[in-house]
């Protein structure tokens, strides 16, 4: 029997406020264990919490980004449990009412678009880290950090629409880019502040009824998301052709052993008792907020690929490329604003800039080279004073410098030479060092061609124009 | 002169005249502390040296001519469940015996800025669960006019030291009849005001959307002194009102032409004690001598108030105590390493026995199958209570009842019986369920002695009205000026 996997995720991310959701200690991450705290996030004796505006204005963004409904009034609600990360004994979330729902995002798959539905976005805070390692090992007691504690998070749901773990990385990665676009979350899934549980069960194709489904936890990078997810439908598979049954239950990903293990089952799972927080009044939500947050929006990555494509008429390709950050986007826009040349642009920029930032593991913020210099060295090519050749070694100075390519050019003496009445006296003297060949070439062997050349540029250390250099030569050998 | 007789303002009249000095007083208070605590027990803490720096502070700027508020120098004292930055506050739990807030509640802060002398941190009821602070961790609280018997509770601590005269007023907090209970049991007159109208913050949480701060006090006059410096909005506690506080001794006319009160025929009930119902009837008429027309009105949620109560209070309990876990502060039992292990210790010998009864019955009424059966019930219940109230002001101004069925009780006779004990607080839980506002006020005496408390419930943020008909009825009467002899 052939089966299909259904994948929905949950995702969360944090939010790039200055301070916590409920109080206003720094968020900043990194800092030393426990500086960032206070009465209010430390959960002490009859402190209260009060709701920072602007990680509301965050999530309505990212709400209108993929299409959600605000509702007018959302309400928080206390997630019980015990836990010693958990200062409160309780997470504040949403629950029955969240803030957002019934949204939608477009996915790009070589097979075409696709569109996953968004169940929900609702609001809550993120709990704290415990720290086991570093010479506590044979301890038996674990430190615990408190900084992340409150610190704002979204959870976006999606319904369970993905059928193949490349869907599912590819919606991640659409989610997270427009978290980074819309400059609400660093997207960071290696420091946690963009993670990932996935609910994965499979149904024979066809099939109505949805399976019994895993949810998977512990994934800290896309590729994981997919190692994770492929593995896991893989099991279920071979549990059901087996004649088994698939569980209900939280697994762990192990990304060392490539598995998932089974964290804890159904009955073993925690009983939240969910209950409106009453040291919160419910959110309402104005229109004058969402509109706000609306007239805000930025053009967010898709609709800027489908704009490179059709306003700079380059591949759908490298309008991926171009747009896969906000920032690369502009660099490349106004690179083309400098030099009218959006393919050109395109490829050195893909082919030259990016490598270059990669190796210095850079960021295109951190790039030296200004548009305008990019648009002078493209135009030294065009007018033949450097070749396509020396254009890419000036680049690379350009890059390491920061200096503008005619400097470089200059200082190295590399300018191209391309005039004829100087490469005629050269190649003048060289027909005449070799009058046999010339003869021969004369005769009919045209090969030779490319001996002339090669001393031309013998001569000229590499400078000579090769166009001029062949022009000249046919001249004077025709 | 005997310092420690006086009212708020009457003392701050002298203090103002310069006729008595804050640390007098204020040392009178803590000798007549001194030597009554070990009958009364009204004091978890007591803080001689906070309170005589205090009262110094208050003596310099009377001298220096600054401007000074009613209560600079007055010397007060707070239910230990208001954190007071620097000094122990418990709630009259072992599980925080220990512990030392780096913060003052919204409470205390504006106690401090206005100038009043902090004498110390009344005992209560373990976390406010309880109607006789026989629940305290610590030691059980004696009702100054028969030691005997209860206080009331969960503010015994602050009703007895009233009552005592061991402070000038006290703050308290009140659930479910918290601070009117025993403000009846002990013959002083205990305000609670509208849900929101004082801050929460710092006030270690029982029942969330139920808590709220109020004074104990000597007479009318002096709970709308203290009703004046504790309310108004606090951008710290999201569920406290934003509207202006009115000048509440405004209100204090004495008369109280045209003004109706309704009398609830529900709370005139099978079981209530005799010589209650008769103080409380005779009362009734001394409120229509001073021109207020009395008119029948009908609660007829009142039944179900009590099982409404205990469904939400305990829910929201079993959350609000969810942080004491041994982890980060206070009492943590057993370091052997397993988590699990130290929760259940910490928290089996932390918490007391009716505080464990509520734990669980919270928990119980939260847990997956049983929420919309209890506690989606109990809300949507409660929402028919607060309407009871909506309907029944339409054709009334304040309604008046008895503040508790009976007199205080004696020690121990209710202990072995938590729903006994429960239906202490039957006439004044509605109170809370519907966020409205209520007085208790002394109004006659059984015939053992023992005070009654007649009960004056209001609309939403109308302490005014509440406080004039209180003040009204005082004005009338003597009962407040008398005195336990201890």
């Amino acid at each position: 029997m052939k089966y299909e996997a259904v994948i929905g995720l949950e995702v969360h991310a944090q939010l790039l406020t200055d301070s916590k959701l409920f109080c206003g200690c720094s968020t900043k991450f990194g800092s030393d264990p426990n500086t960032q705290v206070c009465q209010i996030c430390l959960g002490m004796p009859g402190v209260l919490p009060v709701l920072n505006r602007k990680a509301v204005e965050y999530a309505v963004k990212m709400a209108l980004a993929v299409n959600c409904k605000v509702n007018h009034k959302s309400v928080f609600a206390r997630k019980n449990y015990f836990y010693p990360d958990l200062p409160k004994g309780y997470q504040i979330s949403q629950y029955n009412e969240p803030l957002t729902e019934k949204g939608f995002l477009d996915i790009d798959l070589e097979a075409g678009r696709k569109r996953i539905g968004i169940t929900r976005i609702h609001m809550e805070e993120d709990a704290g880290k415990l720290l086991h390692g570093e010479g506590i090992e044979d301890a038996n007691y674990s430190f615990v950090d408190l900084n992340r504690t409150g610190v704002p998070l979204i959870e976006i749901v999606s319904e369970p629409d993905m059928r193949t773990s490349e869907e599912a990385q590819a919606y991640l990665r659409a989610l997270r880019d427009i978290l980074v676009y819309l400059e609400i979350c660093s997207g960071n899934m290696e420091e946690g502040s963009f993670r990932c549980d996935a609910n994965v069960s499979i149904r024979p194709v066809g099939a109505e009824k949805l399976g019994t489904k895993a949810e998977l936890k512990n994934m800290n990078s896309f590729k994981f998301v997919k190692e994770a997810i492929d593995y896991e439908i893989q099991r279920q598979i071979d549990i059901v052709e087996n004649g088994g049954k698939v569980v209900q239950e939280t697994r762990l990903f192990d990304s060392a052993k490539g598995i998932t293990a089974s964290m804890r089952s159904k009955e073993e799972a925690h009983d939240y008792r969910y209950f409106p927080e009453p040291d919160l009044l419910p959110l309402f939500v104005e229109d004058k907020l969402i509109e706000d947050c609306r007239s805000k929006l930025p053009e967010l990555p898709q609709q800027k690929r489908e704009r490179f494509i059709s306003e700079y008429g380059i591949p759908a390709y490298d309008a991926g490329v171009l747009t896969a950050t906000k920032e690369l986007a502009h660099y490349y826009e106004s690179v083309v604003k400098a030099t009218g040349e959006p393919k050109l642009s395109s490829n050195w920029i893909m082919g030259e800039l990016l490598r270059l930032l990669k190796e210095d593991n850079k960021d295109v913020k951190d790039c030296p080279i200004t548009p305008e210099a990019i648009a002078s060295l493209i135009e030294m090519v065009k007018k033949g004073e450097i070749s396509g050749k020396m254009a890419k070694e000036v680049f690379e100075d350009m890059y390491k410098t920061g200096k503008a390519p005619a400097e470089i050019v200059k200082s190295k003496g590399m300018s191209q030479i391309s005039n004829e009445d100087e490469l005629g006296k050269i190649i003048e003297g060289i027909i005449a060092a070799n009058p046999e060949n010339a003869e021969r070439y004369r005769a009919g062997k045209v090969q030779l061609m490319g001996f002339f050349v090669g001393e031309t540029m013998k001569a000229t250390k590499g400078q000579a124009n090769p166009g001029v250099v062949n022009k000249i030569l046919k001249q004077k050998l025709g | 002169m005997d310092l420690t007789s006086l009212t708020i303002h009457e003392l701050s009249e002298k203090l103002s005249k310069k006729e008595v000095s804050s640390v007098e007083v204020t040392n009178a208070y803590l000798k007549r502390i001194e030597s009554l605590e070990d009958r009364i027990h009204a004091f978890i803490t007591v803080t001689p040296e906070e309170a005589l720096k205090a009262a110094q502070a208050a003596d310099d700027r009377i001298a220096k001519g600054d401007k000074i508020t009613p209560l600079t120098g007055v010397p007060i004292s707070v239910k230990d469940i208001f954190c007071t930055k620097d000094v122990r506050t418990t709630c009259a739990s072992k599980i925080l015996g220990n512990f030392v807030p780096p913060y003052d509640a919204t409470v205390t802060r504006k106690l401090k800025e206005a100038g009043a002398v902090i004498l110390g941190k009344n005992n209560m009821d373990e976390f406010a669960m309880g109607s006789s602070t026989e629940n305290s961790a610590f030691y059980k609280t004696r009702n100054p006019w028969a030691l005997d018997r209860v206080p009331g509770g969960s503010s015994g601590g602050s009703a007895a030291s009233v009552a005592a005269s061991e402070c000038i007023a006290s703050v308290g907090t009140d659930t479910g009849g918290s601070i009117r209970q025993p403000a009846s049991c002990c013959g002083v007159v205990g305000l609670k005001p509208t849900y929101g109208r004082i801050s929460r913050f710092g006030m270690i949480a029982f029942a969330s959307s139920l808590d709220q701060a109020g004074p104990f006090t000597k007479d009318v006059k002096d709970s709308a002194i203290m009703l004046q410096a504790l309310a108004g909005f606090d951008p710290s506690d999201s569920t406290s009102i934003n509207t202006e506080v009115p000048d509440y001794s405004s209100f204090l006319t004495g008369n109280l032409k045209g003004l109706k009160v309704g009398i609830p025929k529900e709370y005139f009930i099978e079981g209530m004690d005799t010589d209650v119902e008769a103080a409380i009837r005779q009362s009734l008429e001394v409120l229509k001598d001073r021109g207020a027309e009395l008119v029948p009105v009908s609660l007829p949620h009142t039944e179900y108030a009590v099982a409404v109560y205990y469904l939400v209070a305990t829910a929201e309990a079993s959350s609000n105590l969810a942080r004491y876990d041994g982890v980060k502060y206070g009492l943590r039992v057993n370091d052997t390493g397993s988590l699990i292990d130290m929760y259940k210790r910490t928290r089996d010998e932390g918490f007391g026995g009716e505080v464990k009864r509520r734990i669980m019955l919270g928990t119980y009424s939260l847990s997956a199958g049983y929420y919309d059966a209890y506690y989606k019930k109990a809300s949507q219940v409660r929402t028919l209570v607060k309407n009871d109230f909506d309907e029944a002001f339409k054709s009334c101004d304040v309604i008046a009842t008895p503040t508790a069925p009976t007199a205080a009780f004696k020690l121990g006779e209710r202990v072995e019986d938590p729903l006994t004990m429960y239906l202490s607080d039957i006439f004044t839980i509605s109170c809370n369920l519907a966020g409205i506002p209520g007085i208790s006020v002394p109004c006659g005496f059984t015939k053992d002695g023992l005070p009654v408390g007649l009960q004056i419930l209001g609309k939403t943020l109308d302490e005014g009205t509440v406080l004039k008909a209180a003040h009204a009825y005082e004005q009338a009467t003597d009962w407040n000026k008398r005195k336990p002899s201890i």
